[in-house]
Parts: C-alpha cells; sequence; structure tokens
C-alpha cells in the first residue's frame, strides 16, 4: 500500500473513508474536518514527506450529495511519488473547509481560484478574494449550474 | 516653522504596472505599494486572459478539447498538447508505439528550446540588453519553421493525437532538425557571450529575486524555477513518461537560487534538450515509419487513405468524430516537465465522452504566485527583473 494511506489509517483512522487505487495512482478520500492536521501530518512526516503542492482542485459533483468536494495533488521528492487527497464538504449550500496555506504558501492561490471558481470558502485563509474573475462578479463560473455562455 | 511642517510626509504611494505594460508578457496588472522606490507589496492582478478553458472542456469531446491545449502556454503550445495526451493515454490505459513516444519527445525538446529562446530575449529586452532578442529569435524561427512543416502552423501545431500523431514526419524535416542541432550549440555561446559575463546584467540579476530550496518547495515552484534555487528534481529523469529514461542528459542546479542562477539553468536546459533531440535523431532511423498510432479503433482515428476508400474506416472516423472517446470512468493526474514547470492536468470521467472535469495545473499560476515574497523590500526595476525570470505566460496563468 502507499505510504501516505498507511500513515492515514495510523494516525487518522477515523479520517480516512476510503482508498482507490487506479492506473498506479494512489486517492485517499479523507473527511474534511481534520484536513490541515492531515496535511500537516503527510508533510512533516519522515515516511511521506509530502512538502511539495501540487495543485487544489475544486470540485462540483452535481447532482450528487455532498455535492462539493475539494482535490489535493502532492509530491514527494524524497519519494518521487505523489497522492491525491479528496475530501467531501457536507454543506452543499455553503460549502467550506479549513484552509491549508499555513501548511503550504502556495495553496494560497489555489484556493482563491477554487472559492473563485467554485464558491468554496476556505476558513483561516489569509486573503480569501476572487482571483481570475473581476471583484464584482456574481455567481461562481465552474459550479454544474452556472450556464456556459451568457444569456 | 513649527516642526510639523518640516516633518517627512510618510504615506506610501500605489503604483500599477500594466495591464498594457510591455515587460508583463501579456496582460498582467501588478498593483504595487512603493515607499520611494522601495516595494513595500506586490499585489498581482490576473484573470485579463481568462477564457475559461476548463469550463469549456466540459462541454466537448476530448478531441475538441485538444485546440484549447494549445493556447494555454502559447509558446510551448504542443507541450501542453503532450501533457493533455499523456493524461488521455493514462485514463484509457493505453501505450503508444516507441516511434510515437520518441517523435513526441523530439517536439517536446524542441518546443522547450523555443520557449526558452523567447523568454532569454524577452528577459534580456527588459533589462536593457537589445541585442539577444534578434539572436533568440532567429534560431527560434528555425523551430517555428519546423512546426509549420509537420503540420501547417507555427505557433499551434496540434500535431499530436490522443494515441499517436497525426501524421508521420515530412520529408525534409530530418534534415532540418538535423541542421539545428548541429549548429546550435554554437549559437548558445553567442548569447553567453552576450550577457554571462556582461557587468550590466549581472548586477540586474544577481541576488534578485531570492528564493532558497525551502521557499521554492513550499511556494509550490517546479521547472527551472525550482532547479535555479538547488531542487534537483527533474520530473523527465525523476518519474520518467515517453521513453525520458532512454536518453542522456543532465539536470543542471543553481546555487544561490536569484535571478541569475535561474538564467543560467535555463540556458544549459536549452544545450541539454538540444542534446535529447540529437539523441532522438539518432535513433528515430530504427524505428519503423508510418508506426504511429496506438491500434485500437476506439481511440485512435483511422489514417485518411481509410476514410476516403472503405466504409469501415468512414464509419470509424464518424463514430469518433461526432460521438467522442468514451473512456472508463475515473480520474487521473498526468503532469509533464514543460519549459516553465510542472504542467499538470487531472482529469475525472463519468465514463461520457467529456470530461467531468478537466483541472489544469499551470506552472505560470504557480510561479507568479511567490511575486508578493520576491518583490517584498526591493526596488521597483526588479520587479521588471522578476517578471522576466519567472518566465509567465498569462495564458497559462488565467487558462
Amino acid at each position: 500500500m502507499n505510504q501516505a494511506a498507511e500513515l492515514l489509517q495510523e494516525k487518522f483512522p477515523e479520517e480516512v473513508v476510503e482508498v482507490v487505487e487506479f492506473r498506479g495512482e494512489t486517492q485517499i478520500t479523507v473527511k474534511p474536518g481534520r484536513i490541515k492536521d492531515i496535511c500537516k501530518a503527510l508533510r512533516d512526516d519522515n515516511r511521506t514527506s509530502f512538502r511539495y503542492l501540487s495543485m487544489i482542485a475544486g470540485m462540483d459533483y452535481l447532482p450528487q450529495s455532498p455535492r462539493f468536494g475539494v482535490v489535493y495533488n502532492l509530491y514527494s521528492h524524497k519519494n518521487k511519488n505523489r497522492v491525491t487527497l479528496k475530501a467531501l464538504l457536507a454543506d452543499d449550500a455553503a460549502p467550506a473547509i479549513d484552509s491549508v496555506a499555513p501548511v503550504w504558501s502556495t495553496a494560497n492561490w489555489h484556493e482563491r481560484e477554487a472559492y473563485d471558481m467554485m464558491g468554496i470558502r476556505f476558513r483561516g485563509h489569509p486573503d480569501l478574494r476572487r482571483i481570475l474573475m473581476p471583484n464584482d462578479w456574481v455567481g461562481h463560473p465552474q459550479r454544474k449550474d452556472y450556464p456556459l455562455r451568457g444569456k | 516653522m513649527n516642526s510639523a511642517e518640516t516633518m517627512k510626509r510618510t504615506e506610501t504611494m500605489l503604483l500599477n504596472l500594466g495591464p498594457s505594460h510591455p515587460s508583463t508578457h501579456g496582460v498582467l496588472r501588478v498593483l504595487l505599494e512603493l515607499d520611494g522606490e522601495l516595494i513595500l507589496r506586490a499585489d498581482p492582478d490576473i484573470g485579463y486572459l481568462h477564457r475559461g478553458i476548463e469550463k469549456m472542456c466540459e462541454y466537448r469531446t476530448y478531441h475538441r478539447c485538444m485546440p484549447l491545449m494549445n493556447r494555454l502556454d502559447y509558446l510551448a503550445g504542443e507541450v501542453n498538447l503532450f501533457g493533455f495526451c499523456l493524461a488521455m493515454e493514462k485514463l484509457l490505459g493505453i501505450e503508444v508505439p516507441k516511434r510515437v513516444q520518441y517523435i513526441r519527445v523530439m517536439i517536446a525538446e524542441l518546443t522547450r528550446i523555443a520557449s526558452h529562446l523567447f523568454w532569454l530575449g524577452t528577459h534580456g529586452h527588459d533589462l536593457g540588453a537589445m541585442t539577444p532578442l534578434f539572436y533568440a529569435f532567429r534560431e527560434r524561427e528555425k523551430i517555428m519553421d519546423m512546426c509549420e512543416m509537420i503540420s501547417g502552423a507555427r505557433m499551434f501545431p496540434l500535431y499530436l493525437r490522443i494515441g499517436g500523431l497525426a501524421a508521420d514526419l515530412p520529408e525534409g524535416f530530418i534534415p532540418a532538425a538535423w541542421e539545428f542541432v548541429k549548429s546550435f550549440p554554437e549559437k548558445c555561446q553567442d548569447y553567453h557571450n552576450l550577457l554571462t559575463k556582461n557587468q550590466i546584467w549581472i548586477e540586474r540579476t544577481q541576488g534578485v529575486g531570492v528564493m532558497s530550496a525551502d521557499e521554492a518547495l513550499d511556494w509550490g515552484w517546479s521547472g527551472p524555477m525550482a532547479r535555479g534555487s538547488g531542487v534537483n528534481w527533474d520530473l523527465r529523469r525523476d518519474n520518467p513518461y515517453s521513453s525520458y529514461e532512454d536518453f542522456d542528459f543532465v539536470v543542471p542546479l543553481g546555487k544561490n537560487g536569484d535571478t541569475y542562477d535561474r538564467y543560467l539553468v535555463r540556458m544549459e536546459e536549452m544545450i541539454q534538450a538540444n542534446r535529447i533531440v540529437r539523441q532522438v535523431l539518432e535513433r528515430l532511423p530504427d524505428l519503423p515509419p508510418g508506426d504511429i498510432q496506438a491500434k485500437d479503433p476506439r481511440i485512435s482515428l483511422p489514417s485518411k487513405d481509410a476514410v476516403y476508400n472503405d466504409i469501415a474506416g468512414l464509419i470509424n472516423h464518424f463514430k469518433l468524430i461526432q460521438e467522442g472517446i468514451k473512456p472508463p470512468v475515473g480520474e487521473v493526474y498526468q503532469c509533464i516537465e514543460a519549459p516553465k514547470g510542472e504542467m499538470g492536468f487531472y482529469i475525472v470521467s463519468d465514463g461520457s465522452p467529456q470530461a467531468f472535469r478537466l483541472k489544469i495545473r499551470g506552472p505560470s499560476f504557480v510561479n507568479l504566485s511567490a511575486m508578493d515574497k520576491l518583490a517584498r523590500g526591493r526596488l521597483l526595476a526588479d520587479s521588471i527583473a522578476l517578471i522576466g525570470t519567472m518566465d509567465i505566460v498569462l495564458a497559462d496563468v488565467d487558462r
């Protein structure tokens, strides 16, 4: 099994929902509540050493519920491997999760983008405002119920 | 005169750099808070080139996403498409022939040289060195001509296909590539002669935009940006794709993590890319010509000959174009070493011919996010050097 899955099973057994292997990639679904602790553990533990956050993707799984999710892709320079973390957010009306910007500085802009495009709030983010769309834009364009073209 | 009148005013000034400024390489606005010439805060304002490519991809078949991929980092259009095709092939679980892998590597490395040449010319130009631009564009033009040979288009060749290539290399390409490969190291020396020991260049770049290796990782830097800080990491070597393990190349590293070291890293990368192209050219004659598609009619487009002369070929073509490829349900992340760093594609498939979600991890977006960190405490003029050294393409930042 992937080191990351092992570590999380050992340290956060309550938080791990599912571990999926597909095409040689490991994807771990976790509960959103302790995402910051999970990320910190994955970064700091010597076995995993995921010191690099590749990307954060905001997800909208409409019509499923829970509707929103956040996907993190981490890379370890030490082990030369990756892991994908996925957290599904409980509240469909006002999705929110803790920011991981204190863990990796690069998360700052990724989270701003997820907020801008999907309307996911990141608690504790240092500067959560729109990044690609203008400040006065209404709506979140990458949500599934947002039309591709204007009316 | 009382003391209140003689007191210095200490208000800071807000300055707009861009959105339309020659050194911002596109449409970037940086809001700078200045104390005299000292930068207190830099806030890049992006999104002017946001075209919603990720959103558009959810509404079109995978084939129709491909022209959009060319238009991400448009200075290295084919490399983005390379990453997308690899991600699709991973999702589909197919392997492409060796010849395809080698030709893709060659195109990717030539594109890397073209992209670095563009960076060299404009970066130099931004900092007052007019001449390198003309020299760099001379060689870049040759690569553009080669792109034109393979597809008819210079900036956006759209030569790669999911599962292969659009066609085999045209006549005349190999000799042109050989000519380029043989002459390029000498040309590279010309660029070194112009800049590397140039005192003005050194003063403008050394010690500017310093990033330690740890900070570079924390800020998600990849590619030459991370290597300039001494992070010994190259996806081509560490997680090889498309047969990169078959080729010899050195991963150049910087020591000080400043603009000058990143300059040296990119200069050496061009030489190494040239080496890889040479190795491809040497081995290409051993691989059977015409073997340019994975043998799977559900994925690979049939040859034009089959489409025009054979009813099965025509039906196959029609189905693939009208209905598209239907990958299995699943999600993959595939990244490649693009000229600017890690270019990643996260594709979520629900089994339909359209992606449920396509997230693009653009290296320029991530590199630019550290602008504030680099600019604080530097002089206004350094901000131009910083934008140049990050080698951003705004189409890649905004997507």
